[in-house]
């Protein structure tokens, strides 16, 4: 017999969705039938980085079984999230090497790709940039000339006539004056490549656009209503007739966010109606073709007083965008108005710019910005404590935000506990103690770091919730959110459980996301989901208990306060009756002697918004709410270097997050692990390019991501609760943020056991090797 | 393209098939068999997600042609639980110890691990961690994947379940 947990918030749980997972009855998109008529798509991609296409010639690919080719003619408006930049095919020009030119549709994947390298292009080149710092030059190439045409939000500043596609000002105090009071000050240059997401399940895409209009995407995304506003928007379909379908997403880490080649798919069905299209991306095309961590230049000057207190910083983001920004240019700004890291600066100076350049599309990665301007914050904090002679955990516990502070943008800080953040991972990795080398020549280091994040969004993204009963009184909960591994449908039931009164193996998750049929969420991004679709699926399970209750409190004429649902069962305090949920969820409860009926089919509903976010100055990023919330963390990191090869062993990542109420503590658990070794590994992962921007390692070999046998052994996770004022039972999220601190704690110990510090991503050992033997000379 | 019949056990069930000689084994499994399992994550025998047994070897099906598994036995994941559709004590470990996020890699990883404790049945955690090198996770760090297969084998060890057989 099953048995039965009531009260699930804050239990450990079983996933709802193991079973399917380990069985392999789990579908995904690849994984879906769609029978014999079934077309497939392959995409030709630009070999330049920078060029007018002068010519598109379709027709020797008209080979047997080629049903149609698309291309940027079929496809001429933009599409963006908040800046409408991109072209689904590239109309006159291409801004990347694998920029796409054309879709080809045939009967097979082996035609359509014979079929794609038939399709003539003639281009006439253009000088390309590549570095963002070279691109924000006067003299640069324009990478988009009409920007300022572009649809834009209006918390985003593009400067048209040049290659910035956003310019973030964050202006607090008088820097100029305060740096004659630091008794320290540490500068730096610090520079970050562009990474990929390299999610196990490369995006894989089926349309079917049917002749009377209606149009159905099966797709892996975080995504599903965002994707159906935006292409539905850029292609000129009515909203209600685009269906977005998104079964299990097989991990998505931010690249699955938004639209990439959806609607190259989308626009090949349009081609073939009647027909399904899918597009599957192979793995070279997953690396550049889809989306990546844009990169960063980043100048950071801090400093501080005699005692340790941070007095001043000025810093200068430049975010390698690549060649759309239209998802990128948000990053930035996040960037901007969290520009000091975790920390109580009273006077800043800071410009985050997100800016063209002809690389691959920079969009959403783990962490959205903050992996990167803390790899450079995070370094210099320590250095300035070096400085002055205080040690580096203490340094972070003076100067680190607090709950009230007003922070830099002028909001003042909801609910937090950093030291404790602190303190928990200071004491798991014995940091006062040092651990001896296993051999002569190896080195060992600790290093600590600390982080935060808001979720970077628009001010007003929705969620919602309904639940439906089933006749055993049973719970469908439909939820627009989307599973990708984080655990959103395990938490969705607990919740509902938790707020209905129900056992938690009474409730059941309705997938797969089916915007036709499920509720809406703005996008499963921004480590959002416990926190908002959790407020709409406790609202949900409320209003779904309050009219239980009237019904059953009308039934045995009692008031509802009196009443309660406990375990599937409705009781009175006050009577001490009760009535199980399975006699009148459905069908209702008749009156006396079956004189009529009352009640009926219980449908719960809820949203969840917040209402209270507002712009930021122009000017200065000052503003009453520049975001929802933080989440904050530490993390330590021990490790032993081999001074012969500059080979790094992680020997323990030691991890402590404030995540306000830990719904599942074990998949909070799991969260902080996948985390630190994503963090772990991104130290030492880079796309490389020749001189004329083609990429040269975007293959699972030359770009190598942490096996079993080379990530960390021991992770140790610690999980702080106080709670958050607006996230239910206090939860917020903690899906990015492990992501974060975890390189430039990397870089923290390495300084501790080498003395040598890296200002530039990625890590190697041969560029760890190099260095090694450059201090010796 | 020629085509070759081939005979081939499918998770203890024999199978008669046409196949052209071009195919994989792993397009054979999936579009011909529908046992979509076994996954296709890079193509290039990188990433494990497609591995399956081939008389109890893990292999990347993604590397091999259909004709090639012609009088061999293969596993995939479907195959693991029992009729009844109770799970393995492989399956019930990952699923105890949530060693599954995302799950793409889940079935290679699944059957990595069974083809290890098969030839090991008490493999040491370095043991696990060298033979999961050639299946790639994103999600987990590894941490509850290597647990999971620890605890399956000292359950195997101390158990010796008859009825488990």
């Amino acid at each position: 017999m099953t048995q039965l947990t009531p009260d699930p918030v804050g239990q450990s749980v079983p996933r709802v969705d193991v079973y399917d997972k380990v069985t392999g009855a789990a579908n995904y998109v690849d994984d879906l039938q769609f029978g014999p008529g079934l077309l497939f798509g392959r995409l030709v991609r630009s070999p330049h980085a920078h060029a007018l296409i002068k010519r598109v010639d379709t027709a020797r690919a008209a080979v047997r079984g080629v049903k149609a080719v698309v291309t940027g003619e079929d496809t001429p408006t933009r599409i963006g999230l908040y800046l409408k930049d991109r072209y689904i095919f590239a109309l006159d020009r291409v801004r990347y090497v694998g920029d796409t030119v054309a879709g080809v549709i045939a009967t097979s994947e082996r035609v359509a790709e014979e079929a794609a390298r038939l399709v003539e292009v003639e281009y006439e080149e253009l000088p390309a940039v590549f570095d963002p710092e070279d691109a924000i030059q006067p003299d640069a190439p324009l990478i988009h000339p009409d920007l300022g045409d572009y649809e834009v939000v209006n918390f985003i500043f593009p400067e048209p006539g040049t290659n910035i596609s956003e310019h973030f000002k964050l202006r607090k105090g008088d820097p100029d004056s305060a740096w004659a009071h630091c008794e320290a000050i540490v500068e730096g240059t610090f520079r970050l490549p562009q990474i990929q997401h390299v999610p196990l399940e490369p995006h894989s895409a089926v349309a079917l656009w049917e002749q009377s209009g209606q149009v159905t995407l099966w797709t892996c995304s975080q995504s599903p209503f965002a994707q159906r506003d935006l292409i539905a928007q850029s292609l000129g379909i009515p909203h209600g007739n685009l269906r977005v379908v998104s079964p299990y997403v097989g991990g998505g880490f931010g690249g699955k966010a938004g639209v990439s080649m959806e609607a190259c798919a989308v626009a090949m069905a349009r081609a073939v109606k009647g027909r399904p299209v899918k597009l599957r991306m192979t793995r070279e095309e997953e690396f550049i073709g889809t989306t990546v961590r844009q990169s960063l230049v980043a100048h950071t000057r801090i400093g501080c007083d005699a005692e340790g207190n941070l007095l001043a910083m000025e810093t200068g983001y430049h975010f390698g965008g690549g060649a759309s920004n239209e998802y990128g240019v948000n990053i930035a700004r996040a960037a901007g108005y969290s520009c000091t890291g975790p920390y109580d600066i009273p006077n800043v100076k800071g410009d985050s710019y997100c800016v063209y350049t002809n690389m691959p599309i920079g969009s959403a990665m783990r962490g959205f910005g903050m992996p990167e301007i803390h790899w450079g914050i995070e370094q210099i904090m320590d250095q300035l404590a070096e400085k002055i002679g205080m040690d580096a955990a203490e340094f972070r516990r003076r100067n680190c935000v607090r709950t009230g502070d007003t922070i830099l943008t002028g909001m003042t800080m909801p609910s937090i506990d950093l030291p404790a953040c602190i303190d928990r991972v200071t004491e798991a990795i014995d940091w006062d103690q040092r651990a001896q080398p296993s051999a002569p020549h190896k080195r060992r280091g600790k290093g600590i770091s600390i982080m935060w994040k808001a979720p970077a969004m628009p001010p007003n993204p929705g969620s919602s919730a309904v639940l439906r009963f089933n006749e055993d009184a049973t719970v469908n909960v439909e939820i627009g959110a989307q599973e990708l591994g984080q655990g959103a449908f395990t938490v969705a039931a607990q919740m509902a459980a938790q707020a209905l009164g129900v056992p938690y193996e009474w409730v059941r998750v309705s997938s797969p996301i089916d915007t036709k049929y499920s509720p809406y969420e703005w996008q499963t991004v921004a480590s959002r989901i416990t926190w908002s679709m959790g407020n709409a699926v406790k609202a949900a399970a409320e209003d779904a208990r309050a009219q239980i209750l009237a019904v059953v409190a009308e039934h045995w004429d009692e008031d509802p306060s009196d009443l309660d649902i406990k375990n599937g069962t409705a009781v009175s305090y006050s009577s001490e009756r009760d009535i199980s949920l399975q006699k009148m969820v459905v069908y209702g409860l008749p009156n006396e002697g079956f004189e009529g009926w009352k009640g009926g089919p219980i449908v719960g509903r809820g949203r969840f918004m917040p209402t209270y976010v507002t712009n930021l100055d122009p000017e200065t990023g000052q503003g009453a709410r520049a975001v929802v919330h933080y989440t904050v963390g530490a993390q330590a990191v021990d490790l032993e270097v081999d001074t012969e090869t500059g080979e790094v062993s992680i020997l323990k990542v030691a991890s402590a997050y404030d995540v306000g109420k830990a719904i599942n503590p074990d998949l909070v658990m799991t969260q902080i692990e996948g985390g630190a070794v994503h963090g772990a590994s991104s130290a030492f992962e880079g796309l490389k390019f020749d001189a004329e921007g083609r990429p040269l390692n975007a293959n699972l070999v030359d770009y190598h991501i942490m096996t079993a046998v080379d990530a960390p052994r021991e992770i140790h996770g610690d999980i702080v609760e106080t709670p958050l004022e607006d996230g239910p039972w206090g939860a917020r999220g903690v899906g990015e943020h492990v992501m974060v601190p975890t390189a430039p704690a990397i870089a923290n110990a390495l300084n501790d056991a080498l003395g040598i510090r890296f200002n530039d991503l990625p890590l190697s050992a041969e560029s760890i090797y190099l260095k090694l033997r450059e201090d010796q000379r | 393209m020629a085509s070759h019949g081939i005979s081939v056990e499918v998770n203890g069930k024999t199978e008669y098939l046409t196949v052209p000689s071009n195919m994989t084994l792993l397009e054979m499994l999936r579009d011909r068999l529908a046992l979509t399992g076994a996954k296709n994550g890079c193509s290039a025998g990188e990433c494990g997600a497609c591995t399956i047994l081939l008389d109890e070897e893990p292999v990347n099906s993604c590397m091999m042609l259909a004709l090639e598994a012609h009088g061999h036995s293969i596993t995939t994941v479907e195959g693991l639980a029992r009729e009844d559709g109770r799970l393995s004590p492989l399956q019930e470990a990952f699923a105890k110890h949530n060693a599954v996020q995302c799950g793409f890699c889940t079935p290679g990883m699944l059957l990595s691990a069974q083809a290890l404790l098969n030839r090991n049945p008490d493999p040491n955690d370095a043991e696990i961690r060298e033979a999961l090198v050639g299946n790639l996770c994103r999600c987990t760090g590894y941490v509850r994947i290597v647990e999971a297969i620890g605890a399956a084998s000292r359950d195997r060890g101390e158990k010796d379940d008859p009825t488990d057989a």
